[in-house]
């Protein structure tokens, strides 16, 4: 079917200039004045909200006794699809696994929160933070520790049952 | 204690006939005056810059710049960061004219203050002195010729920078400036025959006399208004700038300090506009509904108390050309031309015969400057601004978006329109299935 393109002829008798520009300055004066109406969200001191799902800088949970709740099962650099995930795999004198290396490269990250979804313990998450910034390129590179000293929140994933986060 | 003996001394008024500073006071006073408009002057600009970004970001709704000392450091930040960034000389460029066009486009618009007087004479013990740097004889006749100079700075940046950009900023600039010339220069030529003198003060003491001149040539003001706006190459009249079109226009190949020259001839430039008019059209420093600030007796306060009333009119016209450049789109080049030779020019021709006319009448008439002859120099006017804008501003003055056409023409050509859609329409409905 033709598109049908309304053609609105220009009124020439009725186009005025003078008129147009006054009542664009009433317009702009208004604003001028509108101190409520300034919609800047200043930055460093005030933030926009972020949504309960937001993936961002990743956070090890740790259990009561201070250590990682990660088992180097090694599911998720296995599913990490950026593969930034470095685990070496150890094991203790009871026969427990915990990771001997476990590093995160933000940088190659792609923030797709599969490793929070594939842990089987829960221990790796995706966080509600955004702010990384580093002076040097290794700085990005995060270990266990600093994963574990994380403490923003995390990321809620996605419920089938409950799709809109209520 | 000392202040409060010092108040009698400052309120005692001065003889009206005091004689003016002579010798090496006068010399002294002279460089005295000098210096503190220069100072007041570069600050009052840097002040502009900051003044911009905040009237333009409330308008757009923003908050403009509030870090660097709660903004008010800005400027400061600005000069410093100008000073520290590299200076670009690009392949090609012609090197003195390169140095030359910021200076060239930056001294005209600060020369033209040295005759604008900018408040009521200030008694001393040695004499009068007049607050104008110098009180030419031939004031507005050398405003005239020193302003029109800024078009130089201008076309030999676009033409020394061996940039397209540069170069169609500079050509356009040339045109527009050297075509609005015309036009305020026309535009006075009513308030010089009303003053009878080309002297700036002899206009503001007319105006003393006469009501401002707004009332009595509020068509002159409006031609003079929009012809400044177009000399000062602010928006709507922004074409040799064009950040859209020429990147920067003829200042695209410029960095550091010589970009802000350019930057600081172009808030010189709206000072001095902005000061014309208030000077030509709203009685300068002359304090509304007193007589005493023109004859005497003066005193200190009274110099003070004009000066507030000269920069007050100097700073809402600074808001308007701020309140114009937020508000309107960029005029096309062909709507520019035409504006400013089709309508300005014989619209501002017309008037100085119009006015003309009319002061023979009243001079025939012997009604002597005052209340009547205000009003019917201002009765005239309103009439000629309601034949203006009601009659003529209907797509008629800046049409839209095409050149003034005959209405017969238009109706052939939405005749034509209407043939083609007939023809047009089985095919589209075809292509369409």
């Amino acid at each position: 079917m033709a598109i049908k393109v309304k053609v609105v002829e220009r009124p020439v008798d009725d186009v005025s200039y003078i008129r147009a520009t006054l009542k664009g300055m009433a317009l702009t004066v208004k604003h001028l004045f509108d101190v409520q109406g300034r919609v800047t969200t200043q930055y460093p001191e005030e933030k926009s909200p972020i949504s309960p799902r937001w993936r961002g800088t990743h956070r090890m949970l740790t259990t009561e006794t201070g250590k990682a709740r990660c088992v180097a099962c090694g599911l998720c650099p296995t599913v990490c699809p950026a593969n930034c995930i470095k685990l070496v795999p150890g094991e203790d004198e009871e026969g427990n696994r915990y990771p001997l290396v476990f590093e995160i490269d933000e940088f190659r990250c792609i923030f797709c929160g599969y490793c929070q979804e594939v842990c089987p313990e829960e221990a790796i998450h995706v966080g509600r933070h955004y702010e990384n910034s580093e002076y040097s390129r290794e700085g990005f590179v995060y270990d266990l520790q600093r994963l574990m000293d994380q403490t923003h929140p995390v990321c809620e994933m996605w419920d089938p049952e409950d799709p809109k986060g209520e | 204690m000392s202040v409060l003996h010092g108040i009698p001394a400052l309120l005692q008024a001065a003889d009206p006939n005091m004689p003016i500073v002579s010798g090496g006071w006068f010399f002294f006073f002279t460089i005295v005056k000098m210096l503190v408009i220069f100072t007041i002057y570069m600050i009052g600009v840097a002040m502009l810059t900051l003044a911009e970004r905040k009237i333009s970001a409330w308008i757009q709704d923003r908050h403009g710049p509030n870090r660097v000392g709660k903004g008010w450091l800005q400027p400061a930040a600005d000069g410093l960061k100008n000073f520290m960034k590299e200076e670009t000389m690009p392949e090609g460029v012609n090197k003195p004219l390169f140095v030359l066009a910021p200076i060239l486009s930056f001294i005209p618009a600060l020369t033209a203050w040295c005759v604008i007087p900018f408040g009521a004479p200030w008694p001393t013990r040695w004499g009068r002195i007049d607050l104008v740097v110098a009180d030419l004889p031939v004031g507005f006749l050398f405003i005239l010729a020193i302003t029109s100079l800024g078009v130089y700075g201008v076309v030999l940046a676009g033409w020394s920078s061996n940039n397209k950009y540069a170069l169609l900023g500079g050509l356009r600039s040339s045109a527009q400036m050297v075509s609005y010339e015309i036009s305020l220069g026309m535009s006075t030529i009513p308030v010089l025959l009303l003053a009878g003198n080309v002297s700036l003060n002899s206009i503001i003491n007319q105006q003393a006399w006469g009501g401002w001149n707004v009332v009595n040539l509020t068509v002159a003001f409006f031609i003079f208004m929009v012809a400044a706006f177009a000399e000062t190459n602010r928006l709507p009249f922004d074409l040799p700038e064009a950040e859209s079109e020429l990147i920067a226009g003829y200042h695209t190949e410029y960095s550091a300090m010589k970009f802000s020259l350019f930057f600081i001839a172009e808030y010189a430039g709206m000072v001095t506009q902005s000061a014309l008019m208030a000077t030509l059209f709203f009685g300068g420093w002359d304090v509304p509904f007193t007589a005493r600030d023109n004859i005497g007796p003066f005193s200190k306060w009274l110099s003070l108390l004009s000066i507030g009333i000269f920069l007050a009119k100097i700073l809402f016209f600074l808001f308007l050309f701020m309140w114009i450049r937020w508000t309107l789109p960029r005029f096309r080049y062909d709507q520019l031309m035409s504006l400013g030779w089709k309508f300005m020019l014989p619209l501002a021709l017309t008037y100085i015969v119009i006015i003309a006319a009319v002061l023979l009448g009243l001079s025939a008439s012997g009604i002597p400057q005052g209340a009547l002859w205000t009003a019917i120099l201002g009765s005239i006017n309103i009439a000629m601004i309601i034949i203006l804008f009601a009659i003529l501003d209907r797509g008629r003055i800046i049409s839209p978006a095409y050149g003034r056409m005959h209405p017969k023409e238009v109706q052939r050509l939405r005749q034509l329109d209407r043939q083609l859609e007939n023809k047009r329409r089985p095919i589209a409905t075809e292509a369409g299935r």
